[in-house]
Formats: structure tokens, sequence, C-alpha cells
């Protein structure tokens, strides 16, 4: 069974005619060409599908597009303002934080989740933030490494 | 050369890729959606071991929305298989399955759901064969043969090397150790499911997208099984995401969706579920190991023999080359003066096992430095002082005739024990500074160790442990997988009047870099910035050919062809602007995008400038570089496998907790020294290392590739522990640099060593702390708190394998110890002129 929903994905009202079963994270791929999220395990086990629903990281593989319809959704497409990116994309660029960048888009959505909530975590907290997206390159060292140079350049900006 | 004559070298810049990465603008093959594209999906095994009577697959057929089904009786009967010794592997299963997952069926389906529920319409009767799911059941049953060859029932190989008298050796030593080890298999797990993008276009002509680090070995595969001729096929390997060696092999997978497309006249999808990444494996072999091994009182060794048996499950893979790296490396760390090494790789059903970061070395390193930790302790010496002593010579050969060049083992010992504290705290923690240095077990002794035990303060059912570890790795494998004397890697250096620069390489970027280190190189010859060289990798039509992004060979092969490649260009420019500037081509310098002489720079024309007087004296300017190492094969018979131009080196301190009431492992603080040779990007090369201590702590602890009934007891990523980021502890990275004449500027490889000393540190640390052996991986609670319970009963406070298989070696090859002689001539190779 077909059904049309309407999403706000990164500011923008998508319409589609979708199976009601289809995950969001497949939609957000094939329906709206938005292939910034990844597929990790489609089970919710790895973090990579991460998207923003209202702010708050959902696995968007566990996620169906009829629960956010209404909501605001936002994928790694809509992480930057326009051409300029968002601190934690700078920091992650800059500091070696994005190996293959397979799991990047799932983990800078989450940490930008965590920052709007705690500006200035501790580094167990970032660990904590991240506990749930895994890495197999990186060691996670420079991601967190990365979160806490961008926490400290937006609180520099802020103030 | 110093680190002040670099401008690009050593400077911790972003990855070129790094800003496409963080917007979401990198396309995988997963990513690839083209018009009218077809989704297609296989249809595995589900019996571990079987007969194929029939295949039906009428009803698939007759299903809506299906273009498309494939069986073996659709393809060419060709085998295929990486090595051209194990050609044992089909698209499709013909008559007989050996592995739950092995591919039997595939259909082109209108979408993924269609072709999922299509495969569940083709009707497969099997007739079950008994499964042998180890080692010791493979090799109790040779009546039930997993394939028709090798070196005898279900033995894929047997191999049997000797350098010297070891018998003699071991004779003479004031001590001499026989140790049993296990290391249990485990899987790559990239964050990346395998997937690719087959398009067989009206024209003849086949393009495969495919996420592999072997395009090369593709394109060679697809050609043979799909009989059409490789002129008419191109593989482009898309950004992998993530390797770790799990995409080196050709798979069934890539073959099917070309086969498919050229049946439906579709570009067809292809990408694996996560399941289906655990059965595809070719991951790190189960293997059991005896070392026996003699040492002096003072902790050199006289002589070692090493036994290994490698669980290799269903197929070949890179098999053959897995099970003499798992005696071939060993000897490249200490001076071992005599050597002998027995190896077999047997057959199982199970997911085939293949190359996994550090191919089959992790295993008998962990063996190995166990061993030496125990020596340590029966010999009263402190262990980062025993190894420091027995470090290779420079420019020496070992037993087995690999030549080392540079080593930089000994001063990254020191670094490890300087800044980890080693000596303060090896005295402090620990149970076997309170008990003296009894020795504490070990497959071959009686004895009950320590039976009572002082505690430490505090009285916390934490107790800190540290230990250490030594590794060296191959920068990059001396001999092709295929035997020619063709170049490994090839650039081609192109510039134009725009001033740009684009280089074609083969290589594939699998997140390590390869595409930034290949633009730094570049850019560094000819003054510019890496933002001014475009790479444009692994397309097999446009590329010259690389052979692949595994045994650490990217950096120094690429690198080096680039080197020469990049000299080329700047030297065809240099004589244009020479004539310019009327002075001697030997007097120019590029730098800062302009070329030069250093003492009259204000008439130093701009790169683009060059260009322009270049090509107008000698027409387009493109020039190739081409690397093949140095042929130092040994005189032998398996001689080809460990040479390498050069070897990393890494030495490991890892600080640790160890809970006596749970048995759990917290990991406080690694550090790691690895001697690097030079390095080209510091960012670059922490995030190897540190992506390896993380994959060496994970298979160090937790993870396992295991089976149940011919079924995978935890295929999934919340079942397979892997270490999230509340596991991975602060990781101190010091690179040493030893330039070595080999290297692209003096570097060797970063991103497989530094796993390998991790995972016998961890457990030398355990020992230190709780002083119980744990001689298999991974070390999980329950075997702590069984050998815990095993000396609380008056028994060796040892967990690990009890006994050997019963099993016959061939007769070792005989060959002279090469110990100590001088290395051969150091930067002869082919290309170079």
């Amino acid at each position: 069974m077909k059904v049309r929903i309407a999403l706000t994905v990164n500011d923008e009202v998508h319409e589609a005619l979708v199976p009601v079963h289809k995950t969001l994270l497949e939609v957000l791929r094939e329906d709206l060409a938005l292939t910034g999220t990844k597929h990790g395990c489609e089970l919710g086990e790895c973090g990579t599908c991460t998207v923003l629903v209202d702010g708050q990281p959902v696995l968007s593989c566990l996620a169906l597009p009829l629960e956010t319809e209404g909501r605001r959704i936002t994928t790694i497409e809509g992480l930057a303002d326009g051409a300029r990116l968002h601190p934690l994309q700078q920091a992650f660029a800059e500091l070696g934080a994005a190996q293959c960048g397979y799991c990047t888009p799932g983990i800078l959505l989450t940490a930008a989740a965590l920052l709007s909530e705690r500006p200035s975590p501790t580094r167990q907290e970032v660990k904590e933030a991240l506990a749930g997206n895994l890495c197999r390159c990186t060691g996670y060292t420079k991601i967190l490494d990365a979160v806490e140079l961008a926490a400290l350049r937006m609180e520099r900006a802020r103030t | 050369m110093t680190k002040n004559d670099f401008a690009v070298v050593g400077q911790p810049l972003p990855k070129v890729d790094a800003w496409a990465k963080v917007v979401g603008e990198t396309r995988y093959a997963d990513d690839l959606f083209l018009p009218r594209m077809a989704y297609a999906k296989l249809l595995r095994s589900s019996h571990a071991h079987a007969r194929i009577r029939s295949i039906d697959t009428a009803r698939a057929r007759a299903l809506p929305g299906v273009y498309a089904v494939v069986t073996a009786a659709d393809l060419p009967p060709v085998k295929f298989g990486i090595l051209p010794v194990s050609q044992d592997e089909e698209a499709l299963c013909a008559d007989k399955v050996r592995m739950v997952g092995d591919p039997l069926a595939a259909v082109a389906a209108v979408d993924e759901e269609t072709a999922d529920l299509a495969c569940r319409l083709i009707d497969v009767t099997y007739e079950p064969l008994p499964a042998l799911m180890s080692i010791f059941d493979a090799l109790a049953h040779p009546e039930v043969r997993i394939h028709e060859y090798g070196d005898g029932p279900n033995v894929h190989k047997n191999v049997a090397l000797q350098f010297g008298d070891v018998d003699a050796a071991l004779v003479g030593a004031d001590l001499v150790r026989e140790d049993v080890f296990f290391f249990e298999g485990n899987t790559h797990l990239p964050m990346e499911q395998h997937a690719a993008v087959a398009h067989w276009t009206s024209d003849g002509k086949l393009t495969l997208w495919s996420s592999t680090q072997t395009p090369h070995y593709v394109h060679r595969v697809l050609a043979k099984v799909l009989a059409t001729p490789a002129a008419h096929i191109r593989v482009i390997a898309t950004p992998v995401g993530g390797g770790f060696g799990g995409k080196t092999d050709p798979f069934s997978h890539e073959i099917v969706a070309c086969q498919l497309s050229k049946l439906t006249g579709r570009p067809v999808k292809i990408a694996l579920t996560r399941e289906e990444v655990f059965y595809t494996h070719r991951g790190r072999h189960p293997v059991l190991m005896w070392i026996k091994t003699g040492f002096t009182k003072r902790g050199d060794i006289t002589g070692c023999h090493l036994r290994t048996w490698l669980d290799g499950g269903a197929y070949g893979s890179y098999g053959v080359a897995s099970t003499f790296y798992t005696g071939v490396i060993n000897p490249v760390t200490y001076k071992i003066p005599v050597y002998k090494f027995e190896g077999a790789r047997i057959f199982t059903n199970k997911p085939a096992c293949g190359p996994k970061r550090g191919h089959g070395t992790p295993q008998p390193r962990f063996a190995l430095e166990c061993q030496l930790d125990k020596a340590a302790e029966q010999l009263g010496l402190d262990p980062a002082d025993l190894r420091r002593r027995i470090v290779v010579e420079p420019y020496t050969k070992t037993a087995n005739h690999l030549t080392v060049t540079t080593i930089g083992l000994g001063e990254c010992i020191d670094k490890v024990v300087e800044a980890s504290g080693w000596r303060a705290k090896r005295t402090r923690y620990g149970v076997t500074a309170a008990m003296g240095s009894q020795p504490t077990g070990g497959s071959r002794e009686g004895g009950a160790g320590c039976t009572h035990l002082v505690q430490p303060e505090p009285p916390s059912p934490k107790k800190p442990g540290i230990g250490i570890a030594c590794s060296a790795y191959m920068t990059g494998a001396g001999t092709a997988i295929y035997w020619n004397d063709m170049p490994h890697s090839g650039v081609i250096v192109r510039a134009d009047r725009s001033g740009g620069v684009a280089i074609l390489c083969g290589a594939t970027d699998i997140g390590q870099g390869s595409d930034s280190v290949l633009a730094y190189l570049t850019a560094e010859v000819l003054g510019l910035e890496p933002v001014d060289v475009q790479v444009f990798p692994a397309d097999t039509s446009l590329t010259p050919v690389d052979l692949g992004s595994y045994s650490s060979r990217v950096t120094l092969m690429c690198g080096m062809a680039a080197i020469q490649a990049a000299g080329r260009l700047r030297d065809a420019i240099f004589k244009a602007v020479a004539r310019k500037l009327e002075v001697d081509p030997a007097a120019l310098v590029a730098r800062e995008r302009k070329i030069g002489v250093p003492d009259d720079w204000d008439k130093a024309v701009s790169f683009a400038r060059a260009v322009e007087l270049g090509e107008a004296m000698h027409g387009v300017l493109a020039f190739p570089g081409s690397y093949a190492p140095p042929k130092r094969a040994g005189k032998y018979k398996g001689g080809g496998v460990g040479p390498s131009p050069c070897y990393s080196y890494s030495a490991c301190v890892v600080e640790l907790t160890v809970d006596e009431e749970t048995g759990t492992v917290d990991l406080r603080d690694v550090w790691i020294a690895h001697d690097i040779g030079r390095t080209l990007n510091p960012l670059l090369a922490e995030g190897q290392v540190e992506g390896s201590i993380y994959m060496g702590i994970g298979e160090a602890l937790m993870e396992e590739q295991v089976f149940r009934k011919g079924l995978h007891k935890q295929p999934s990523m919340l079942e397979y522990k892997s270490p999230t980021t509340l596991e991975t502890p602060e990781i101190h990275t010091i690179l040493v640099e030893t330039d070595d004449p080999e290297g692209p500027f003096g570097a060797k490889e970063v991103g497989q060593g530094p796993l390998l000393p991790v995972i016998p540190a961890i457990a030398n640390a355990i020992h230190h702390a709780l002083g119980i052996r744990i001689d298999e991986v991974p070390i999980t609670p329950d075997k702590i708190l069984k050998a815990l319970e095993l000396r609380r009963r008056g028994k060796p406070p040892r967990v690990g394998p009890e006994r050997l298989p019963l099993f016959t070696f061939k007769d070792p090859l005989v060959v002279e110890s090469a110990f100590g002689q001088p290395a051969d001539a150091i930067g002869v190779r082919p290309f170079q002129s």
C-alpha cells in the first residue's frame, strides 16, 4: 500500500508517494535523493543512518516517514548554513576525523544535537553521546578531538 | 633531507576528500542511481555443506516485477579466486554448497523488495553432507572432502621451511619454552556494506562500479568468468566505506550484477545486507599455534620453531599467502639466528577467511610476544629490556632471507617505556611484583605457580597492570599476486596551460588517504599546494594499473611512482623555463607555485606560465611513473612471500585494570611508538595508528567470528561486539622517523603494523595485573574468571588451548640461515631510469 507523505527536510517540504512500510532512510535516499544518509545495518545498531528529527538524533532505518510528518528533519545535507560549514564539519575536516567518511554524517548530526543541548560538554559526555555511533576507522580519537574543537570555537563565537 | 626541506610533506593538512566527506557529497557505490536501474538479490545457501539436487526458478520468474533470474547454468562454467593457485570459487554454485551463505541464484527486479521476494520463491533441493566446522573435525574426517584439490584431504596448504639447525640451537639454550596459543577469527566489520552497480551497455561494453580495494583484480576476474575481453570491461572503484582487507577479493555479487545487466539491458545494483557481509567475510583466520623457542640467560633467542594451523573456511581466497604470513614475518623484529616454520591451512564449512589488517601476522605475533613475556619472567628480566637487547640490526638479512633496511624498533621501545612511566608502574602494579618472579603457568609447565596472593593496595577488585609488546609489518608485498614483470603501481601526471595538474593512478582510497598522499607528493615535487592537484583514481580504463589497497603498499608504491612522474614533468618544465631565463636547468627550483633561481627569485615565473613554456617546447605534458619493488625474493620455494621494500616497526605499552570479581578489563591508556620512516602527514598517520589500536583492542577483548551448526552466532553489529567510544582508551602516539631509502621521501607504512602489538600487550598487562595467562583471544571475562578459579583450585592459572591436531607436516625445505648477512644493494629496482 502506498501513501502520499509530505516531509520537511532541511527546511524544504518534499512530497512523495511511497509504500507505507518504507523506512525514513530509504525514502530520504531513494525518493528524495539525499544520499548523504547511509545504510549501516538497517537494524538500529550502528548509528550510521542517524538524522535529526526536531533536533533529536533518530535512527532513520527504524523510523517510518509517516511518524515524521509535520516534524523538522535534518540530514547531513542540511547541517551547513548554505555554503558555510557547521563548525563541526570544519573541525572534522581539519583534524582528520573522517577517514572512510561513511559513519561521518551520522556522527556529525549526533554531535550537533549534543552541542545544542550541552554547548561545552566534557570529553566523557562526548563519548557517551557518541557511544551509539560505530566508527571502524578512526579509533574515535580524532572524532572526540574535533567535537571538542568545534565546541570551543562555537563558544568563542558566542562570547 | 631534513624536515625543513619540505613544503608539503610533514604538514598536518586536511585530506583532499575531507570536505566532501563532511557534507555528505562523497558518492559510495550504494549512492549511485542510474536511469532504468534494476535491483538484484542473491539467494544464499541455508546449508553448511550439501549437494545441490535441483534449483527451480519458475515461481520466481513468474513474479511481477522480476526482470531476470540466473543460476550457475546461465554463467560460463569458470571458477575464480584471487590467487592463481586457488581458483575454487563459483559466482553461483553449480553442484555443491560449502558454507551457509554460498550463492545459488540471483534475481534482478524492479526494486529490492521484489528481488528479495523472488529469491524466496526459488525452490532448491539439497542433499546434506556432513559439515566440518573446525580444524579438528576437518582432519578427523578425510572421507568428507570439501574440495578436491589441495595438499591432502581438507588440507588447502601444507608448508614447512627450515633455516638452519633449530634442534641443535634449542639443545644449547639455557631456557626452552614450548607454548600453545589460539587466536579466534574475527571480521573486518566495515561500516559500508559491499555494493556494486553494473552496466553492460548496448555497445557490448561493461562498466562496474564497486566498493572494492582491488579494482585491477576484479577487472581480471570479470574478464575470465564472463568470458569477455578485459579490454571491453571497465572497473571503477568507488570511494570505499571501510575496507581493512574485507574488499580485496573479487566477489560473487560483482560478477552476478554484471551478468544480470547483460541479460536485462539495464544497470543493475546489488547491495549486501549486514548479515551477508558477515558471511562474505574473508577476515582474520582462526589460528592454533605451537611455538618453541630457546633463550640464553641474558634473553638472547638461540632458535625458534613455530607451527600454525589455520582454519581457512570454505574457499582458498588469499589463504596460501595467509599461511606463509603466519610464519615469515616474525623473524623481522628480533634476532632469531635459526628458524623453522611449519604451517597448514585447513578447509572447513565456514565463510572463507582471508586478509584482515595485518594479514596472517597478528596471530603469530600474539604467540611470540606472549612467549617472550613468559620467558622474561622466568629469566628474571624486564620484558622491555629483553626485547630492547635483541632488536634486529639494520641493513641485515633475517634467517629466512628477508632484507631489513632501517629499523627504529629500539627507539620505539625506549620512547614508549619513557612516555608510559613503565619502570615505576611495572614495580608498583601487579601481582608479579608482589610474588617475586615466579612463573605463572604455561602449556607445558607443571606447578601451580602462585597459590598465595598478596593483596596490593588499595583493596579494590580492580587490579592495575601494564604490559608491552612489539611488532613489524611489511610496506607492500614484494611480489604480485600473479607472477609478472610489470609495474606494481603506475601514475600519470599531466599538466596544461591552465596551470592545473592531474594525477591518474589506479590506487583506491579506502579512507586511509591514498588520494591525499598522491596530491601531497606531487605538490611537493612541483612546488604547488595540494589543492592545485586533482587526483583521478581507480578507473581501469583511464588510470595506470595499481595492484590495489592491500599489504600497506599504496603510500610507498604509488608514492614512488608519483614522485617519478612528477619529477619527469618538472624536468621538462625546467628545461623550458631555463631557456626562457637563460639559466642552467639545474639552478632552478619549484616552490610557492613558481619556478626560478633561488638567488634571483624576482624573475621566477608562475607555475602556469612555466607549463605554457613547457607545452610550447615539448607539446602535451603527460608523464608516467612506474614502480616495482626490488627483487629480493629468497632463492627457495616460498621465498616470494614476506619480502618488502622495507618494514615498519611498533612498540606498544598498555595500562589497564582487571576486575577480579567480574573479569572485565578496563583499558586506561595505550602508548605506541611507530617507526614510520617519514611522516608524510602527521594527522593521517596518527589516524591510522589510532584506528589500528582501536581495532586491535576489539580483537583482543571482544570480537570473534564464531559459529553454531553452520550458522554465524552473531551476524549483526549488536551481537558482534566491537569497541565504542566508551571502550576505547586514550591513545598516545609517537611517530619515529628513520628515513628509509626505499620509501617516498623516506616513508614506510602505518596502516596495519600498529594493530599487531596491541593484542599481546593487553594479554601481558592482564598477566601483570593478576598473574594469570590467557593464551587465546579474545580475552573475554569468562576466561579471566576461569583462570582465577583454576588458581583457587591450586592449578596453573592459564586458559588456552589444551590440545593440538594430529597432523603430519611435510618434510621441511631446508635452507641455510641468512641471519646477520649484510643486505643486498638498497634502492635498486626496475623502472628507475
